[in-house]
């Protein structure tokens, strides 16, 4: 094993580079550098990255990256995927990072297109998904005099990245990319920049593997110590009203098993956030769906009323807890997480245990069978007739449009019916969102792809490439790539669908067409008086096509530009023959726009800042609630969306 | 999880010791979280240590248990910081130093000077219109010789914020794992 290369990693600029301030330093350079193969650093970066095992990378060329892609050939280890836009570079190496369990990598250039990247590491950072972000960077004599396409990128990702590197030469390459995919993957994952100056790129270097990491100051913790999986036993023991609440900690952890597995043992039905639905499939009866804003009333009326709360890789985001304060209020907490700093951050915690979650959950099942083997289980046959009756009285539901369109969660319903049981399923960030994670009925764990913490539009068609990028690799490609897409988010990144046609990565695209920023408007209607301020996109009207007025975009066009199939639905017929027709095709990108009801809502929703018990299952309607009169009045009087004719769905 | 000693709820100041990696852009990550969280730091000071490889970093501040855990729980996410600790005030020697020029002419000067005595501190810089006084100490006493310090009119003051070490023969970079941070 190589010895460690000089201090040069995550260091400024040396002032003497020769100078001999580092004599320690000294005799490792003089001992790794009498071993391995002569080559560049960007020849190093190229050979690392094999070595890692990396076998996809996302990105785009530029000045200050330029070494490393000429030392990138036809036979390379990897395969290369030119995007059009580095955010879209870097969202399709997270989708190809959440479906498949491996680090996604992106290499781009200096300045712009680091900051391009920004918006990506700070999704990722927020949902917890490996990246390793290679971005280029000027000459060593060059950094901070403002030179062309500098951009500070170690300092603007400090706070929206897990770790910054900058490296200023070409030794500190294998290593650094050793360190960094490591920091990206262990621990709670994250994205990692690794910033290479030009001077690293373009200078000498012996070449050895494998590296060792000089990490002093990261050590995670994996595996739970001490009493603590004994006194969260217990208070399984003693609970009556249990809840298992999983988040996307449980997804990156690959705990779908484990979870399934607790979930049996103690009886405690399971309600998921945002990122983690499908962790066990929505047919298993313990399973409540989504809670919070938009969660089912079910979901969220269990965790009100529950006396345990199993928070297990969540962290009790506001979009889950609603009014933190009145968040769960007669539950004694465990909280399972690898990252110490979520435990106790937003709400107190009775037992914590600080751990990865599948590892956690595999020496906590025993722990509760010992003492279900003394104590017996805790009977919830009562808990279970309250959530049932949650459940019955409260399915999900909505409004049949007035204006002859579509309803969304109606074509959402059919895209889920007729969809493969392996599909990976993927959004942008709106109502359509929602609606989505509402109402697939989600087969398998790490099927499911969207922008939970940063709710990034434009998530969608990039993340879908990298998912069916993922597909190919790792399940021969049979697993089919939904994407349901807002017609907002999809005009932020559309231009990818050049990188769709290029890479043969075939999608089916679903645009919930309302022709609005439907989740604003929604804000709108109910806390702004129906002052539609700058939420209209006229890029489609329902109803049949008019000829005399133009869309823009219009979708089906694009498409064609794009060498996609574009298909326009009004009517249910169209859409389910549309739906059958995308299914049917494997050779390219289906695109379908679907002309949807602008006014539709998402239901039920909390409104933000609210605790979770005025969970409103519909206009007027507040299941927790005893005497609903008496609360905010104001929601409930804009919130008169046409009710006259409903669908109800069950389950 | 990092073993430290709970704050105690309610006592106002509280003094951590963070060991860092001796290099460029800690000191920027660690003072960045703190503004992050709109932490007010009361003193921060940054130098070397026994040990080529590492950095000390003394703050100071004033705030409640709960968010100065959060704030610990952060601060070792970051990875050039190797440990922290919250200093107990029973077990540890703190000491600042502050550079006081006062106004003093002939009719006052030999007040402040009594003063001066008093306190067993220095005047490092005299001119017929001021006095520079050298003091070090705990920062209570540093407040309490600025108090009287003020009846005369202070000029100018600098203070180089705490630094703070615990009683008795340890290091606390003896407890840095691994202990591999040189070598590079
Ligand atoms: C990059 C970005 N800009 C702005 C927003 C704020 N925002 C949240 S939802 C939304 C509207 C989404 O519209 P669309 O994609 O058409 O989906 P719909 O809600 O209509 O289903 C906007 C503008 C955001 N989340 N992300």
């Amino acid at each position: 094993m190589a010895l460690p290369t000089p201090l040069q990693a995550f260091s400024g600029v040396p002032n003497t580079p020769d100078d001999s301030a580092n004599h320690s330093a000294k005799t490792s350079v003089s001992s790794s550098s009498s071993i391995g193969e002569t080559m560049t650093g960007a020849q190093a970066l190229v050979r690392s990255l094999v070595d890692l095992g990396v076998e996809d990378v996302f990105g785009i060329p530029g000045g200050y990256i330029l070494p490393a892609y000429d030392a990138i050939n036809d036979d390379t280890g990897f395969r290369f995927i030119l995007s059009r836009h580095e955010q879209a570079a870097g969202h399709a190496a997270e989708g190809y990072a959440v479906t498949t369990g491996r680090v996604g990598v992106c290499l781009v250039t200096s300045g712009p297109g680091a900051t391009n990247m920004v918006t990506p590491i700070a999704d990722a950072m927020m949902d917890s998904v490996p990246l390793v972000v290679i971005t280029g960077q000027v000459n060593v004599s060059s950094i901070g005099t403002d030179a062309f396409q500098e951009a500070d990128i170690v300092g603007i990702t400090y706070p929206v990245a897990k770790h910054s590197f900058l490296v200023t030469n070409a030794e500190d390459v294998p290593r650094v990319l050793t360190e960094a995919f490591y920091i990206a993957k262990s621990g709670r994952p994250g994205p990692v920049v690794v910033d290479l100056t030009k001077t690293a790129q373009t200078g000498e270097m012996r070449y050895s593997w494998p590296q060792r990491m000089i990490l002093p100051g990261y050590s995670p913790t994996t595996k739970a110590h001490g009493h603590v999986l004994t006194d969260a036993a217990k208070l399984f023991t003693t609970s009556y009203r249990p809840v298992l609440y999983v988040g996307g900690g449980a997804v990156r952890s690959n705990a779908s098993r484990e979870v399934k597995q607790l979930s049996e043992l103690t009886g405690a039905p399971i309600v998921t956030t945002l990122q983690s639905r499908g962790i066990v499939p929505n047919a298993d009866h313990a399973v409540l769906g989504m809670l919070g804003m938009h969660g089912t009333v079910a979901a969220t009326a269990a965790v009100q009323r529950c006396d345990l709360l199993v928070a297990i890789g969540a962290r009790f985001d506001d979009r889950v807890t609603g009014n933190v304060a009145e968040f769960a209020p007669a539950a004694r907490v465990i909280h399972i997480d690898i990252d110490p700093a979520e435990i106790g951050k937003n709400r107190h915690v009775d037992v914590p245990i600080v751990g990865d979650v599948s590892q956690v959950l595999d020496d906590l099942i025993p722990e509760i069978e010992r003492l279900q083997s003394v104590h017996g289980r805790p009977e919830l046959d009562s808990w279970w007739k309250t959530i049932d009756n949650w459940r019955e009285s409260y399915p999900l539901r909505y409004d049949e449009p007035t204006d002859g369109s579509l309803a969304p969660q109606w074509v959402v319903e059919q895209l889920s019916a007729k969809a493969s049981p392996d599909t990976i399923w993927v959004s942008g960030v709106g109502q359509h969102q929602m609606w989505a994670s509402q109402i697939i009925d989600f087969k398998k764990t790490q099927t499911w792809v969207s922008s939970g913490g940063l709710g990034t539009m434009g998530y969608g068609l990039p993340a879908a490439i990298g998912a069916e990028i993922g597909s190919q690799r790792d399940f021969a490609s049979k697993k089919p790539v939904w994407l349901i897409d807002g017609d907002g988010s999809f005009q932020m990144t559309s231009e990818e669908l050049a990188v769709a046609f290029f890479e043969h990565t075939p999608l089916k695209i679903a645009i919930l067409n309302n022709s609005v920023y439907g989740m604003v408007r929604q804000w709108q209607t109910l806390f702004y008086d129906k002052h539609y301020s700058k939420t209209n996109l006229e890029d489609g009207l329902a109803g049949e096509h008019d000829e005399s007025v133009a869309d823009i975009p219009d979708f089906v066009t694009l498409a064609k530009a794009y060498g996609c199939l574009g298909i326009r639905a009004f009517t249910k017929e169209q859409a389910l023959e549309a739906i059958d027709l995308a299914n049917a095709t494997n050779d390219r990108t289906v695109i379908i726009d679907f002309r949807v009801w602008k006014d539709a809502m998402v239901w039920p929703m909390v409104p933000a800042g609210h605790s979770n018990d005025d969970v409103m299952y519909k206009p007027g309607v507040m299941p927790l609630h005893h005497t609903p009169e008496q609360h905010d009045t104001a929601l409930e009087s804009n919130a008169d969306a046409a009710d006259s004719t409903t669908t109800e769905k069950k389950g | 999880m990092v073993n430290y000693p709970i704050s105690q709820i309610g006592s106002g100041r509280h003094t951590l010791s963070v060991l860092v990696e001796n290099r460029p852009g800690v000191l920027a990550r660690v003072a960045g979280l703190f503004a992050r969280r709109a932490f007010n730091i009361n003193s921060l000071s940054v130098s070397p240590t026994e040990r080529d490889d590492i950095s000390r970093i003394t703050v100071t501040a004033d705030v409640e248990a709960v968010p100065l855990e959060q704030v610990i729980k952060q601060l070792n996410k970051l990875l050039h910081v190797l440990k922290i600790v919250e200093l107990d005030p029973d077990n540890t020697v703190e000491r600042e130093l502050v550079l006081i020029k006062v106004a003093a002419n002939e009719r006052n000067r030999s007040d402040v000077l009594e003063i001066v005595k008093l306190f067993r501190v220095r005047v490092v810089d005299v001119h017929p219109e001021s006095l520079t006084i050298e003091a070090t100490g705990a920062g209570g006493k540093l407040d309490a010789l600025l108090g009287l310090l003020d009846n005369y009119g202070i000029i100018e003051l600098v203070r180089s914020g705490a630094v703070a070490v615990t009683r008795g023969p340890r290091a606390l970079s003896e407890k840095v794992i691994g202990s591999t941070v040189t070598g590079r």
